[in-house]
């Protein structure tokens, strides 16, 4: 049975140096808290509370600059998903009006269907829009950000699955900002004292300290309304970046509740069907000098 | 070893089946009573598991296609289309983008266990060198698959990796131009590497045939290395081997599943979930990690050497590395297969194989300071290895006693 001890250690070894790619680029940043998120884990699911919070945010706030070109409206009632009722989908879908080129006047009035409409029509229109600066759009952007961690400790996320990299930054980012460049500003490579571009915000976790995006949530921006018999949800920043945090996560990654299901149910048949195949292969070679 | 056929065909439709297409007997002979030495040990699954990862790779591949589109304006859309509309699609192409990891995983595990018992030595140098083939073609197949998303890392590496062929003096412009299908990676790119990604696994699948068949002529080498003298040295491949390498295959598939549900992305860049960009150059451009340490070879040469310019130079070292393994039979002079009988190679051997990991490592660092200087001693190790240190080898070492059979070998384990 060493041979096997010898195989599971190689395996380990071999997808750890997987790692470093992403661990390689590390930079100046402060170091990213990991925060506690329902969908981590093998046993994650989302929080449909905190997704219908994070959407409101979104809605009120993000959806001004920010679009979600791969979402539509239908999404929002699937399962894992906020999960709204149809005719809650339907009546929002109304609430905005989309481009159709059949339509009486090109325009009408969007169904479950339908995409999440831009906020701008053309990149162009947005970056006019924004000082030059192009809001990202939200569709995957929770799976297209990541934490980095210093060797060895990424070797270990390969062991606990952690993939909330994204949410992680995200929160981070929304409560990163400082309204002067604080002292623990880098200084610029001649030695002088970090310098802020007209209309550019100092962020600790952006890269380069210096964001297009002015702080976009603060406390009691956005009012909750709490379901009858819930505990009343705290409006404070923290609170609103991890909502729209885990939200954003859930656009990149609406399966993301089945998928690990699904995954916890094949591993254990891998485990058990693994077993009974030692057993039978133990069976056949009993005997044999080998 | 098919002139011992032991089949005989059972009915009138089999003998007449028999006479025109010996299909049933060529199926006997090589799938269950081919003989196999009896001794071999876990390492020795991974080429059933290599045929499991194909098989995966084609089949989740084909299903792909069916709902990617090959254009620059549509592929980054279509992919996220797969993955969030189509019935299952999420789990069809985490399977196939870690499953591209996982047979990497495997085929370099079959390398070096291939390294480690000598399994390249006479007579089975042609086996060998197929396999390198196999491992070429598996890294051309990886590359072009990781730009058909078209993420930023895609394109990138499309960018960077087709620019090598520019060092080549006087034909390295057009072939540029032709493997881009312009001046700059764009949509004929796409569309070229869609379609050499969707041909080569099955020239993959023939090279493998092959591979099998340079197996089935001087049959398995073994941990001992030494020659299987008769019968009591094997058993026939089923059920016993038919049923070891089945319990493999379930077994690697825990780690693979592990990774295709619960952290698909893992392996992965996140710079590839933003659209391909070829006006934003990323912060770094990294290759999947299986490419790093050629990667760390090609940019460890970063200075001239004579008249070749440093960018030549690094294309001389990235493809000689893998040249190099073409000439392993013939460089490793040592007439003993197996590391376990040989006290210096064995040490040399995992220094290589440290070695091969720092590389892997360094691949992925940034090119500065360090690293720079890490990189360049790495390198000048691996060509020294291959170069000069298995050539000496052969020559000063003194190998411990072979056991003068199998059977005698495993006697002896079972009475130690």
């Amino acid at each position: 049975m060493m041979n096997f001890k010898t195989i599971l250690t190689t395996l380990a070894l071999v997808i750890g140096t997987s790692g470093v790619a992403v661990a390689a680029d590390a930079h100046s940043t402060p170091h990213i808290e990991k925060q506690s998120w329902s969908f981590a884990g093998i046993f994650g699911t989302y929080d449909q509370n905190q997704l219908q919070r994070g959407f409101q945010v979104f809605r009120e706030v993000c959806a001004s600059c920010h679009g979600a070109r791969l979402i539509a409206f239908r999404n929002l009632q699937e399962e894992g998903g906020p999960s709204f009722s149809e005719e809650q989908v339907k009546a929002l879908a109304a609430e905005y009006e989309v481009d159709d080129a059949t339509a009486d006047g090109g325009r009408r009035k969007a169904v479950p269907a339908d995409r999440w409409p831009s906020p701008f029509a053309t990149e162009q229109d947005a970056r006019d829009a924004n000082g030059g600066a192009l809001p990202p759009d939200f569709s995957v952007l929770a799976k297209a950000r990541g934490v980095t961690d210093a060797f060895p400790f990424w070797v270990f996320n390969y062991f606990t699955g952690y993939s909330e990299g994204g949410p992680d930054y995200i929160h981070a980012l929304l409560n990163g900002y400082h309204e002067e460049v604080p002292e623990s500003a880098p200084h610029n490579s001649d030695g002088t004292p970090f310098d802020l571009a007209e209309g550019k915000h100092y962020n600790d976790y952006f890269p380069g300290h210096a964001i297009g995006m002015a702080p976009p949530l603060s406390d009691g921006l956005v009012t909750y309304v709490a379901a009858e018999g819930e505990a009343e949800v705290p409006q404070t920043l923290d609170q609103y970046s991890q909502d729209v945090a885990a939200y954003m996560m859930w656009m990149a990654e609406p399966h993301l509740a089945g998928r690990k299901q699904t995954g916890f149910v094949v591993l254990l048949f891998l485990i058990g069907f693994s077993a009974l195949m030692y057993l039978t292969k133990r069976r056949i070679w009993q005997g044999i000098e080998h | 070893m098919s002139e011992h056929s032991t089949y005989t065909p059972g009915t009138g439709i089999e003998k007449w089946l028999d006479e025109r297409l010996p299909i049933i007997r060529f199926s006997k002979e090589h799938l269950m009573d081919f003989p196999t030495p009896k001794n071999l040990n876990y390492w020795w699954t991974f080429g059933a598991i290599l045929v499991m990862c194909l098989g995966i790779q084609i089949v989740t591949g084909v299903i792909l296609a069916m709902h990617y589109t090959p254009n620059v304006a549509m592929a980054f859309d279509s992919v996220e289309h797969i993955r969030r509309d189509v019935n299952g699609g999420r789990m069809i192409q985490s399977f196939h983008a870690v499953g591209a990891s996982m047979f990497f995983a495997a085929v370099y595990i079959h390398i070096f266990r291939g390294m480690y018992f000598g399994s390249y030595k006479a007579p089975r140098e042609i086996l060998w060198i197929l396999g390198v083939l196999i491992f070429v073609l598996m890294m051309a197949t990886a590359f072009m698959g990781y730009v058909l998303p078209w993420g930023q890392m895609s394109g990138w590496a499309a960018t960077v990796i087709t620019n090598i062929f520019a060092a080549i003096p006087v034909i390295g412009t057009p072939l540029l131009e032709l493997l881009r299908g312009g001046f700059s990676v764009g949509n004929p790119t796409l569309n070229r590497f869609f379609s050499l990604h969707y041909l080569l696994p099955f020239v993959i699948a023939a090279v493998v045939a092959l591979h099998i068949w340079a197996l089935h002529v001087p049959g398995n080498n073994n941990p001992v290395g030494v020659d299987v003298k008769d019968s009591r040295d094997t058993l026939p491949f089923h059920p016993y081997y038919t049923m070891k390498d089945a319990f493999g295959m379930v077994l690697f598939l825990i780690p693979f599943c592990w990774f295709a549900f619960f952290a698909p992305d893992i392996l992965g860049h996140p710079d590839n979930y933003i659209q391909f960009n070829s006006q934003v150059t990323p912060a770094h451009i990294v290759p999947e990690w299986y490419f790093l340490p050629f990667y760390a070879i090609l940019r460890a040469i970063d200075f001239n050497i004579l008249f070749i310019d440093s960018k030549l130079g690094g294309v001389i070292f990235f493809g000689g590395s893998i040249v190099i393994l073409f000439f392993l039979p013939w460089l490793d002079t040592a007439k003993t297969r197996s590391g376990n009988f040989r006290p210096m190679f064995k040490w040399f051997y995992w220094i290589f194989v440290v070695n091969f990991i720092a590389l892997t490592y360094l691949g992925a660092a940034p090119a500065e300071g360090i690293y720079v200087i890490l990189a360049k001693i790495s390198t000048a190790y691996y060509f020294l290895h291959f170069l000069f240190i298995l050539p000496i080898l052969g020559r000063i070492e003194t190998p411990r006693p072979l056991p003068t059979s199998i059977s005698e070998s495993v006697l002896s384990k079972k009475h130690a």
